[in-house]
This record gives structure tokens, C-alpha cells and sequence, in this order.
């Protein structure tokens, strides 16, 4: 729903309102007019962040096909070998701004490390990251996630003798308490504390958005497979962060739980406006939830569309039956 | 730490602010270290009155207890310095000894006298007597051997601060190329450093040489960067004359560097007085040593403080998150690079001023003393596994069973068995000492143990770790939940407003 300009604008951790209302901003440049008129028209849209769905008048439209929606991730003949394997080779897709993204393939077709390479984890061989206009290829994992692109991992990475509590006070960015000396020196540990403080509410909410309050005082390494997904869900999301790539995110998780994390995944891209990008095996899963498609197959992006052209794609039916392409 | 101080708190005030520190210490940590060091106390009470002593009990018993305190607060220092790096960290740093060493001579450096009395001794720089040399001059309003004094006492913090940057940079060094690999390599690295340290101090080379050589320049007639000729004593060993204990004597004499050539203060008559006197019957010596061995405690209290502010805020949340998982905490926009770097150098200058209070106080080392070996950076390591790695408290409770119960135990338990059954001649092999006792008598057996003693505690420190190993891995405190947050992160202590209520953000210390 952003328009080109958007991304100089803080991480959204704000409501959809304000997704519709950045649109007005933008509007006056149409002229004043329907400006009132649009506003109106996109508050009794009701938080509703995709475009074609909005009841916004003609103006709105307009400018939404004037100034494409603006991309999160610009993925751009991306490469990785591990010794003379490629693993990655020539990978580029684009993912829209407040999408919820699908990346499928068979085993070894290189999400994983595609993943990897776009977090920092690997140094990719060739090829650019852009991440919300800024060209990250190459930044290491941190640097990464100061910017507002978080990851999970495929196997649940819990801090086992961490609280869960203490699980989540981690993530924030920019704890003025993790400078060795505000932590210590007596005159400036009140900073520390205050901000804490107003952490710890944040920390509660989320937990009680995924249901995991009751647990909070429990080691992590306690916590059932599902739970543990939960938490790092909740963990990353604690990061505020822009943009959740999620590895595999329903693997081994039952089909209610299943239901419970989508239904977040949902109401954090509507109501938050963040942008998912989510590694899974699961096809009718990705073809149901999904706005958009990458299909990658040995090193390369097959074919990336919306869910329903993606089902008729020949060469895609064909790889996920093991022919050759 | 000890029980004592806390009681004295309470004592003082009965206002609120003093009964909530008398709440905390009642259910909090510092009540569970004051229990183990009473009931320490208790035990090494009960066996000195079993076993022989010269003088009056009371005396005795002080005096055993003292020697008891200083070698847990020695210990308490140092596993709460490895328990920054392993217990929060999980830096596996098995080069404890290298760094007390690095803290040691640097502080000798810093302090042994330009030119020394003994001959052929090395020199060093000099430094605390220059300061008390220079106050002397700037203080002319106070008494000079006050004058001399304060400066000596501002040499000789000067000289441990340099002493622990030294330690905290060769910690750096080591840091900065080791911790970028995998966690086994950095134990590799520290513990082959702490073996380079201690075999180039033992190298003849460095025995005395010159810093700066043809360095020297002038100019304006001033001379920049003279030669300054130093000195590891090599195998000989290194007097340190000037060492933290000369301010704490300097309370009771007025020649502390050789009390016998001096008088006593005011402070010193009054309180020898009293100790020497029945019925307590100690030795100046010992009244002293009890005068460092609280200075101690308070460098324990100190340590302890530190630590616990470290761990309980968001730096010590993310050193706990590196210890479980780096990857997650990198992938959550930590540089963990730069907390590991920090922590380590942080960790080394700790361990560098514990080897200082630990070592010199004797006023003497050489590199084959047991506070460099690699055995001692063990014996820390094994107190820190019993206490709990990752637990402050049970640093301090761990450093305490190890040097107490474990190691002074058995000597106290040697010498009441002599004192009650008489032994003739012990058996020179265990076999022999087992060869008779086929024949049922104890006798020979118990003979060996107690003539052998201080080689079989190490059996009895092996089995323990054993057992703690088998069935306790995380020690006796490992697994609490010490949370890593400068404040309350519980629900019940949250206001249900929005306003941070006085529980919710009290410190947490």
C-alpha cells in the first residue's frame, strides 16, 4: 500500500489506519481535492492493506498504478557454491512491501541458503541484496536485523536456560542497556531501567498475542516443539522488525497450531503492515495463504507469480515430480 | 559476605530502607552464602577443637577460621571472574592461571623498588614509592609520613589499575583472533597462553632487561624515554615488597614493610591489645592477616556487585543468549563479536587483580608458585562446577566448599586423626597399607591416608567432581532462574497502569 517514497519512513509498528493514511500524504501531489474523499473512503476500508481490495475512490487507485507498490527485498542473480556445487546460482525475485511471500522448491533446490545468504549467514558469491532500498549483500547477521529483516530458523532455536521472558527482552533493538558501561555505572543504569520497564509490557503483550503467557517463567528448553515455535516467533517480532523471513515455520507443528500461527502471521501483515517471506514444503498451504509465489529449483528461480498461475506452471508441476527441466 | 557484616547492617538502623536490606538478605542470595559460610564455620570449629592446638581455643579457632575465609574469598574472586567468561558467556577460558599471571607481574613491574635490597635482584619502576616520594613534596600541610603514606597507598591503586589493563589487553590480544573461531579453539588458545606466560617468565632472558633500549632521545634538555631496566627474577623469583597488604599492616605499624623495626599505632596497640590478649590469645600475624582477609571479603563484595550488575541488564541478557545460542543472538542484531571481546577483557582484568591480592601477599613469587600453574586455573574451574556455573552466588558458595571443605578439610582431618590414635611408622606404598588392612586392622590404612594426605585430596576433589559431574551437571546453583533483566520482569510486580510502580522498578542487585 506504500508508495515509492514510504521506506524513508520508520518500520511500521503502527495500525493498518496508518498504512491507508500514509497514502493520503501522499496524495497531494494528485491535488487537493479528493484528498478528504480518500481519507473517508479508506477509513471505512477498516485496516484492509491490499490495494485491489480497497474501497478507496478513483484518485487513490490511481496513484496506486502510478507508483507500483515498492519492494521490501530485490534479490538479484544471487550465487553461492560450496566448493564447486552451486547451491544458489543466479537467484532473483522481488518481494512487495507488506506480502506475504512463499518460497517453495524441492529438497536442495538452495532456499535454505538463499535464506542464508540474504540474513548474512553466508556471504553470497555473486549478486545483490536490496533491503528496503538499501543494498545489504554481504552485511553480517547483525547488521542485518538492525535493519529491520529478521529471521527464524527451521529448527526452532530456543535459549534454553533463558526465560522466556528473558527470550524476549533480548530481541528490542537499540537497549541503551547493552553498552557495557550504562549497564554498569551507577548514574547511568536508571536509563537502563527505565527502558526495560517499558519493554517488559511489550513483552508481556506479545506473549499473550501467542498465547504463551503462562509459560513465561519457564526455561525454554521446557517448552513442548509448537511452543518453541511460537516463542521465536514472538521473539523475532519483538524486534519490531520491517520484514520476517520465516524458515519453514510449520514444520512439525500440528494442525491447530498450524491454524494459530497463521492466523498472527495474518493479522501482523494487516494490521502491522510487516512483510513475510516464508520458506515452506507445504504447497496448498503456500497456495492458499499466500499473495505471491517464488518457486526455485536448483539454484534458480523457476517461475514466481500469484498462487493460481503457479498451479498451471508446467515446469513447476514438473519439478516437483522430479523430472528433469 | 560473611555473616557478620550483614548483621552489623541491621544492627545499625531500624528505619525502613534498613529493614528492606534485612528482607532481602533473609530470602535472598546473600542469606544462602551467609548459611554456607556459617555452617563452614561451624564444621572447621568443631574440627579444630578436635584437633591438636597450642594456646587457648578460642584462639585457635579464630585463627583457623580466618585462614578459612581468606582462601574461600581468594577463590570466591576468581571463580566469580570465570564465571563471567564460562558461566554467563560459555568462553570456555582455561587460561585462568596466564592471566593472574600477567596481573601478577605487571603489578610487580609497577611497584619492585628502582633499586632493590637484595643484590642481583631485578628492579622494577618503582612506582608507589615515586608517588609517596612526590606527595611528600605536593602535601606539605600534612604529616609527612601521612603524606608518604597516602602516596604510597595511591602507587600502589595505580599500579593494580595498570596491572589489570595489562591483563585485560593480553586478554584482548588473545581474544580478538581466537573468538572469531569455534569455542573449542579458544580454549586451546588460553590455555597454550597461559603456558607461554608462565614458561617466559621462567626464561632466563628476562631474568632483568631493559626497556626501551636506544629509545632515548633529548630534547630541551629533558631525557625522553629513558632505559628502564626490569625484571621477572626469572627462576629466583621476584620480591614484592610494596604490595597490598603494606596498607592493611599499615594500620597496626608504623613501619609495615618490617613491622619488627617499627612501633605500633594507637590503632595496632588497641587492637593487639585486645586479640593478643586472653581469651583469644593471637599472634600480631594473625591479626593482621584478619585485617587483609577482610579487605578481601570486601573485594569478594565487590566482585560479586559487579558481576551482578553485569548479568542483570540487557548486556549480561545477551551474553547469556551467546552462551546458549550465538547464532540466535546475531541473528537478533547482537554483535556478539564485540560483547565476547568485551566480556573477555573484562573477565582477564578481574582475574588479573585476583592474582594480585592472591599472590602477593606474600611479598615474594617465582613462576613456579601453584597460583600460575595450569592445576590452579583447574582447581577454579572444578569450585565453579560445583557452585553452579552461570550462578554469582554459586561462584561464591562453590569457591568457599572447594577451599574449605575440600581442600583445607583433609589436612584438619590428618592432623585430629594424629593427635588421637597413635601411629608408629606409616606404610610407605598403598599396597602395603592395604596389605593389612586384608588383615583387619584399619590402622596402617588410616596411617597412610593421613601421612599422605595432601596428595590423596586430589582422589577425593576427583571423585566429588565426579559425582557433581554425574549427578548434578549444573551444579549446586546452575540451573536457578537468575533473571537477566535490570528490573523485575515478573507479572505480579507490574503495575496494571502504565507507570513503572516502586517494585517493578526497583534495582536489581
Amino acid at each position: 500500500m506504500r508508495t515509492v517514497s514510504d521506506p524513508d519512513r520508520p518500520a511500521a509498528a503502527d495500525g493498518g489506519t496508518d498504512a491507508e493514511e500514509s497514502v493520503d500524504v501522499e496524495d497531494p501531489a494528485d491535488g487537493d481535492g479528493p484528498t478528504a474523499g480518500a481519507t473517508g473512503a479508506a477509513e471505512e476500508a477498516g485496516g484492509g492493506t491490499d490495494p485491489a481490495a480497497g474501497t478507496a475512490d478513483s484518485a487513490t487507485e490511481e496513484a496506486a498504478r502510478e507508483t507500483p507498490p515498492s519492494l521490501s527485498l530485490q534479490v538479484d542473480g544471487l550465487e553461492k557454491y560450496f566448493g564447486g556445487l552451486a547451491a544458489v546460482d543466479g537467484a532473483s525475485f522481488v518481494v512487495e512491501e507488506g506480502s506475504l511471500t512463499g518460497l517453495i522448491g524441492p529438497n536442495g533446490a538452495g532456499k535454505s541458503t538463499t535464506f542464508n545468504c540474504i540474513t548474512g549467514v553466508h556471504e553470497p558469491d555473486g549478486g545483490t541484496v536490496v533491503f528496503e532500498g538499501q543494498d545489504i549483500t554481504g552485511f553480517r547477521p547483525h547488521e542485518v536485523a538492525n535493519r529491520g529483516l529478521v529471521r527464524t530458523f527451521q529448527i526452532a532455536r530456543e535459549l534454553e536456560e533463558m526465560t522466556l521472558l528473558e527470550n524476549l527482552m533480548l530481541a528490542p533493538r537499540g537497549q541503551v542497556g547493552e553498552k557495557l558501561t550504562s549497564a554498569v555505572m551507577p548514574g547511568l543504569r536508571g536509563r537502563v531501567r527505565e527502558q526495560e520497564a517499558d519493554m517488559v509490557d511489550r513483552v508481556w503483550e506479545t506473549l499473550e498475542l501467542f498465547e504463551i503467557d503462562h509459560l513465561a517463567e519457564e526455561h525454554a528448553g521446557n517448552l513442548s516443539g509448537g511452543q518453541r515455535k511460537l516463542l521465536e516467533l514472538a521473539r523475532a517480532l519483538m524486534l519490531e522488525p520491517s520484514m520476517m523471513l520465516l524458515d519453514e515455520p510449520f514444520a512439525g507443528v500440528n494442525p491447530s497450531l498450524e491454524e494459530k500461527l497463521l492466523d498472527r502471521i495474518h493479522q501482523l501483515k494487516d494490521e502491522q503492515g510487516l512483510t513475510f517471506l516464508i520458506v515452506e514444503h507445504d504447497m496448498d498451504l503456500i497456495m492458499k495463504h499466500c499473495e505471491h509465489v517464488i518457486v526455485m529449483h536448483q539454484g534458480t528461480v523457476l517461475a514466481e507469480g500469484p498462487p493460481a498461475e503457479i498451479r498451471e506452471n508446467e515446469r513447476v508441476i514438473d519439478a516437483y515430480l522430479g523430472d528433469e527441466v | 559476605m560473611s555473616g557478620a557484616d550483614d548483621d552489623g547492617t541491621s544492627d545499625a538502623g531500624s528505619d525502613v530502607p534498613a529493614r528492606g536490606i534485612l528482607d532481602r538478605f533473609r530470602d535472598g542470595d546473600a542469606g544462602l552464602i551467609a548459611v554456607t559460610m556459617l555452617l563452614i564455620y561451624v564444621l572447621f570449629a568443631i574440627l579444630t577443637a578436635l584437633g591438636p592446638s597450642e594456646g587457648p581455643i578460642v584462639g585457635s579457632i579464630l585463627s583457623n577460621l580466618q585462614a578459612i575465609t581468606l582462601w574461600t574469598a581468594l577463590y570466591a574472586m576468581l571463580v566469580l571472574a570465570l564465571n563471567l567468561h564460562w558461566g554467563y558467556t560459555g568462553l570456555f577460558n582455561i587460561g585462568v592461571a596466564g592471566f593472574m599471571a600477567i596481573g601478577i607481574y605487571a603489578y610487580a613491574f609497577m611497584t619492585v623498588p628502582k633499586d632493590p635490597s637484595r643484590p642481583g635482584a631485578p628492579p622494577g619502576l618503582g612506582v608507589p614509592q615515586g608517588f609517596a616520594d612526590a606527595a611528600t613534596g605536593l602535601l606539605p600541610f600534612l604529616d609527612p609520613g601521612l603524606a608518604s603514606f597516602l602516596g604510597l597507598v595511591a602507587g600502589i591503586a595505580v599500579a593494580i589499575v595498570v596491572a589489570m589493563l595489562a591483563a585485560g589487553l593480553v586478554g584482548a590480544i588473545t581474544a580478538l583472533p581466537a573468538l572469531r573461531l569455534r569455542a573449542d579453539y579458544l580454549a586451546i588458545v588460553t590455555v597454550a597462553l597461559s603456558e607461554i606466560i608462565r614458561l617466559s617468565l621462567l626464561s632466563r632472558e628476562m631474568e632483568t632487561f631493559t626497556l626501551g633500549t636506544n629509545l632515548n632521545f633529548e630534547l630541551g634538555g629533558i631525557e625522553f624515554l629513558p632505559d628502564v631496566p626490569v625484571g621477572t627474577g626469572a627462576g629466583r623469583g621476584i620480591d614484592i615488597p610494596i604490595n597490598p597488604t603494606i596498607p592493611v599492616k599499615r594500620v597496626f605499624y608504623t613501619n609495615p614493610g618490617n613491622p619488627a623495626a617499627g612501633d605500633t599505632t594507637a590503632v595496632g596497640d588497641l587492637v593487639f591489645g585486645v586479640l593478643t590478649a586472653p581469651p583469644f590469645g593471637l599472634r600480631e600475624t594473625t591479626v593482621s592477616n584478619l585485617a587483609y582477609t577482610l579487605v578481601l571479603v570486601g573485594f569478594v563484595a565487590a566482585f560479586y556487585w559487579l558481576l551482578v550488575r553485569i548479568g542483570n541488564s540487557p548486556f549480561g541478557r545477551v551474553l547469556k543468549a551467546i552462551r546458549e545460542d550465538e547464532i540466535v543472538a546475531n541473528s537478533l542484531g547482537k554483535d556478539t563479536r564485540v560483547f565476547k571481546v568485551k566480556v573477555f577483557v573484562v573477565g582477564c582484568a578481574l582475574m588479573g587483580l585476583g592474582g594480585i591480592l592472591w599472590e602477593t601477599r606474600t611479598g615474594f613469587t617465582d613462576p613456579t608458585s601453584t597460583t600460575m600453574m595450569p592445576l590452579q586455573t583447574f582447581y577454579i574451574f572444578i569450585a565453579l562446577i560445583i557452585g553452579g556455573a552461570g550462578s554469582n552466588t554459586g561462584s561464591v558458595i562453590g569457591g568457599a566448599l572447594f577451599a574449605a571443605v575440600l581442600f583445607q578439610g583433609p589436612l584438619y582431618f590428618s592432623r585430629i586423626v594424629n593427635k588421637w590414635i597413635a601411629i608408629d611408622t606409616p606404610p610407605q606404598t598403598s599396597h602395603g597399607a592395604l596389605a593389612e588392612f586384608a588383615s583387619l586392622d584399619p590402622t596402617p590404612l588410616l596411617a597412610y591416608v593421613v601421612s599422605n594426605v595432601s596428595w590423596l585430596r586430589f582422589i577425593i576433589v576427583g571423585v566429588v567432581l565426579i559425582y557433581v559431574i554425574q549427578n548434578r551437571p549444573t551444579g549446586l546453583l546452575g540451573h536457578r532462574k537468575e533473571e537477566a533483566a535490570s528490573v523485575s520482569l515478573s507479572r505480579r510486580d507490574r503495575p496494571s497502569g502504565g507507570a513503572v510502580a516502586a517494585d517493578g522498578g526497583e534495582d536489581r542487585e
